[in-house]
């Protein structure tokens, strides 16, 4: 090859490299062979406690759930995992169908006009979505209602200090705010009065953006229902393992007059010359690549894989298989509930607000009562103390359809 | 070929699937919540069964190109085989099971994991310390130029401005804006590379950083980068790396040792983890001592063999994702380092430059070469030599897409009209270099006998081109509230027509 390109050493190619940047190698050990290499990643898991699904009751934004055997065996498809982004079209039918089913998906569960094709997670999904208020009514204040998840505030507040864009947490809106944000249910767990925050933000002139549970959306009203201008949230538990926090998806859906400041790639339909149906990457000039530091988003690379999960675990269930899932994680979480307030000294923290599957307790001794469940092979709940002051020893604990009725005896009797 | 929608597949007479009963006495949400806060009517989603569902996937699958089946070049893209084993090692249950709020004491493992990754990556790069915490290079990108803006702020420095190359990605102006920078371009010289009259002219007191490609997105190395690192920094500005070509050279030379501060890096292109179709991907970034204050939180720290995450870093940008990151994306590029070592990530940047090199020199009668070699790990020709014909480099592009290839990168970087950009990556084998090389001859000779009939391609894919055009006139009057068919997606008809 080098004499074909007519060169004698590998260094006649790298001549435009000042000699005085040359390495002589990389400090790193030398390669190994692929026994030895999972022998040493296998050691580095077996060095991490792994609770079984059903003894685990954490949450806090990511959840165990049933996985069907059908969403890895889709995934782990090489025409799927090993595609790039689907930039041209007539070879990428597979990718851009998938994710074309998947903005439907998410626009049916949010009740929303259309849903892009993913986004990172849902902390930048809520970020992304405060962007989109920002650029739509040219306020610089978005006003966090309630408890949203801690993590995505912060990210939240990343984003705004890049922006001018200042985060409020509570208060009402006024005419220079661009958004109001709430999570339903909340980081809790529990139920906010979603219409009416809606209402708050609109008499403001603001956006209402819903940060929702896509799960609880098969029994709860979805924003499209109550108004909400943008819908967004974390798709974990559409399909995807815990991973210690990701690779998970974002997903982000809002009214028809929005679609324009959408952020990232969006699928849209379109025809051959012979009137074949197909699927194409649609308003690019939305994007970076074309609009450059005038794009409502810098996102490329987003988490299709991740969406193409959630499509799969979305159809495998449809609309009541998704219900029944639901459904059972609302009866277990409130069979929990009523026998964990029955402990000595345990008590719901907000016993007047309704609930989905999680829910906040306050409990004597928390740190303690999770070190002993912890002894015991149970994940037990969530110390909330460490971002919200106001929750000393409020644990939340959440319970899905992988939680049976054995594992809550267990729960309860290690505790009792 | 085509294939139906789920939506359109879905027969109402299909079961939910068997799941779980609730097994204990607890209420239905009917019973507890008020009728407003219950749905309406259930979601749409399709019913199938199983094997209905399998089948559809995998007739979609079947639709796609993708690396595994064969040589995809498009170029700043580093399309290179994604090990099996990778998978593998992120599927473990180990870490796979990991719940993201378990105590530090029961994680030790995947922190060890983190903060070797972390060790590997500055060793590639020559930085202090690395984020793992950005999901994609655009993210890194962004998160890099938060902690620049931070860095400036905290010596009471308040410059407004980000210089960014002509040539560079889309990302980079978008991600300059996005952290409230005002873009200014710096142009690229007669020889592709970054002209640095320009770019003294640019510079100024307000000059928050520089965005650097290198080698550029023309592949070609900025051989002048020492000076331009002084220029840089003798205004007090930082200079930033963007790691979408860092294929090209790890182990024969580092970014932090060219000056850079600040550089992201891809793991879905130069560590291997698959792209997915469009991510899940990761954007690490690694930084000087200088930004090392306002790293984003957590960081992952290590004292006497034990892992914690600290949280408590008054300097920080905060928190740019949820949790740690695309952990599992972490996993499988952590994999890939310690197979390949650091002898084999040298072997793949040299191999990685002689397939770019040969191939560039295999087509450089075919297509325009608007720029002298020897090029890095990926070259930028231009089909402006088919003009006279009427052939684009779309066509070339659509020509080899029916040739059993993906096409190259095209109309990008902007510099170059008509611009095909080929990365053909250390995975391919001379004979496959040989093979798109006699395909791109055999498209510019149908392009000089009958240039019309490349207009007609593709045409042995499931579809042939598609009229975007058509599309976006269609979602126009949708979005302008002139028709209900929405493109955007699937809608059922309604029960009139």
């Amino acid at each position: 090859m080098l004499e074909t390109i007519g060169v004698r050493s590998m260094d006649d190619l790298l001549v435009d490299i000042p000699q005085s940047l040359r390495l002589e190698s990389l400090q790193l050990p030398n390669g190994l062979s692929e026994f030895e290499t999972m022998a040493h990643v296998s050691a580095l898991a077996s060095r991490n406690r792994v609770y079984p699904d059903r003894l685990t009751f954490r949450g806090g934004g990511v959840y165990r759930r049933f996985i069907p055997a059908a969403v890895a065996a889709v995934t782990s498809k090489p025409e799927f995992y090993t595609a790039y982004t689907p930039y041209q079209a007539e070879a990428s039918q597979g990718t851009l169908q998938a994710i074309f089913e998947y903005q439907t998906l998410i626009a049916e569960l949010a009740g929303m006009d259309v849903s892009n094709a993913s986004l990172y997670d849902g902390a930048t999904a809520v970020a992304e979505a405060a962007m989109m208020a920002h650029v739509h009514t040219g306020r610089n204040e978005v006003v966090v209602s309630g408890y949203v998840h801690p993590e995505y505030v912060q990210v939240l507040r990343a984003f705004g200090d890049g922006r001018g864009i200042k985060v409020r947490k509570g208060g009402e809106p006024n005419k220079k705010t661009a958004a109001v944000i709430f999570q339903q249910p909340d980081f809790l767990g529990l139920l906010v009065d979603a219409p009416a925050l809606t209402s708050v933000a609109h008499d403001a002139g603001a956006l209402a953006i819903a940060c929702v549970d896509p799960i609880s959306l098969a029994i709860l009203a979805p924003p499209g229902e109550y108004g909400a201008d943008i819908a967004v949230g974390e798709g974990q538990q559409l399909g995807l393992s815990p991973s210690f926090g990701g690779p998970h998806v974002g997903f982000i859906a809002c009214r028809r007059d929005l679609v324009r400041k959408l952020p990232g790639r969006l699928v849209g339909t379109a025809h051959d010359a012979q009137g074949r149906r197909g699927f194409v990457l649609a308003l690019a000039a939305r994007e970076q690549h074309i609009r450059r530091e005038k794009a409502t988003s810098n996102i490329c690379t987003n988490h299709s894989l991740c969406a193409l999960a959630a499509a799969v675990y979305l159809t495998y269930m449809g609309p009541y298989g998704l219900r029944q899932v639901a459904e059972v994680s609302f009866k277990r979480a409130h069979a929990l509930a009523e026998r964990l307030a029955a402990l000595p000294g345990w008590e719901l923290a907000f016993p007047e607000r309704q609930f989905v599957n999680e829910f906040p307790l306050r409990v004597p001794k928390a740190s303690a009562v999770v070190k002993k469940l912890a002894r015991k092979g149970i994940l037990g709940g969530l110390e909330v103390n460490r971002w919200f002051r106001e929750l000393k020893g409020v644990l939340t604990f959440t319970c899905t359809e992988v939680n049976d009725a054995r594992a809550l005896d267990e729960l309860v009797a290690a505790l009792s | 070929m085509t294939e139906p929608l789920s939506f359109e597949l879905s027969r109402p007479a299909v079961d939910p699937p068997r799941l779980p009963e609730a097994d204990v006495a607890g209420p239905a949400p009917s019973d507890v919540l008020p009728h407003e806060a219950l749905r309406s009517r259930p979601p749409g989603l399709p019913r199938l069964s199983e094997p209905e569902i399998m089948r559809h996937y995998s007739r979609l699958a079947s639709l796609n190109y993708s690396i595994s089946e064969n040589f995809y070049p498009l170029g700043s893209c580093t399309m290179k085989y994604n090990p099996v084993l990778n998978e593998e090692a992120a599927a473990l249950p180990g870490f796979a099971g990991l719940h993201p709020y378990q105590e530090e004491d029961s994680v030790q493992g995947a922190l060890e994991l983190m903060w070797r990754l972390e060790r590997a990556l500055c060793a590639i790069v020559g930085v202090e310390r690395v984020t793992l915490q950005p999901a994609a290079g655009a993210h890194g990108e962004w998160t890099a130029l938060r902690m620049i803006a931070a860095f400036h702020h905290s010596r009471d420095d308040r410059r407004t401005e980000v210089l960014v190359p002509d040539s560079a990605h889309g990302t980079n102006p978008a991600s300059a804006a996005l952290s409230g920078f005002h873009v200014v371009e710096v142009k690229s010289g007669q020889d592709g590379r970054i002209s640095l009259a320009d770019l003294e002219s640019k510079l100024s007191p307000q000059t928050a950083a520089l965005m650097l490609t290198n080698p550029n997105t023309l592949g070609l190395f900025e051989r002048e980068i020492l000076d331009i690192a002084e220029m840089v920094h003798a205004t007090g500005a930082l200079l930033y790396y963007d790691g979408a070509n860092l294929n090209a050279f790890m182990g024969i030379c580092r970014p932090g040792d060219m000056g850079f501060d600040a550089v992201h890096m891809n793991l879905h292109k130069t560590f291997t983890t698959p792209h997915g179709g469009g991510g899940p991907g990761a954007g690490p970034v690694g930084v000087k001592s200088e930004l090392v204050p306002f790293l984003p939180t957590p960081t992952v720290e290590r004292t006497n063999g034990h892992l914690t995450l600290d949280h408590k870093r008054p300097q920080s940008i905060g928190r740019v994702r949820s949790f740690y990151g695309n952990f599992g994306m972490l996993v499988r590029a952590y994999t890939y380092i310690l197979a390949m070592g650091g002898d084999g990530l040298g072997q793949a940047s040299q191999d990685a430059v002689l397939s770019a090199n040969y191939l560039r020199k295999l087509v450089e009668n075919d297509l325009e070469m608007p720029h002298d070699g020897p090029c890095m790990h990926e070259f930028v020709a231009s089909a402006h030599n088919l003009h006279e014909d009427g052939v684009r480099a779309l066509d070339v592009a659509k020509a080899l897409l029916d040739r059993q290839f993906y096409a190259p990168t095209i109309y990008f970087p902007l510099v170059v009209p008509e611009a095909i950009m080929v990365e053909p990556t250390e995975t391919e084998s001379k004979a496959t270099l040989d093979s798109f090389a006699a395909a791109i001859k055999e498209i510019v000779a149908q392009a000089r006998t009958e240039p019309q009939t490349l207009h007609e391609e593709p045409k042995n894919l499931p579809v042939g081109r598609l009229d975007e055009v058509a599309a976006a006139r269609k979602i126009n009057a949708y979005l302008q509230g002139q028709s209900e068919d929405p493109i955007l997606r699937w809608k059922a008809p309604s029960k009139e027509s």
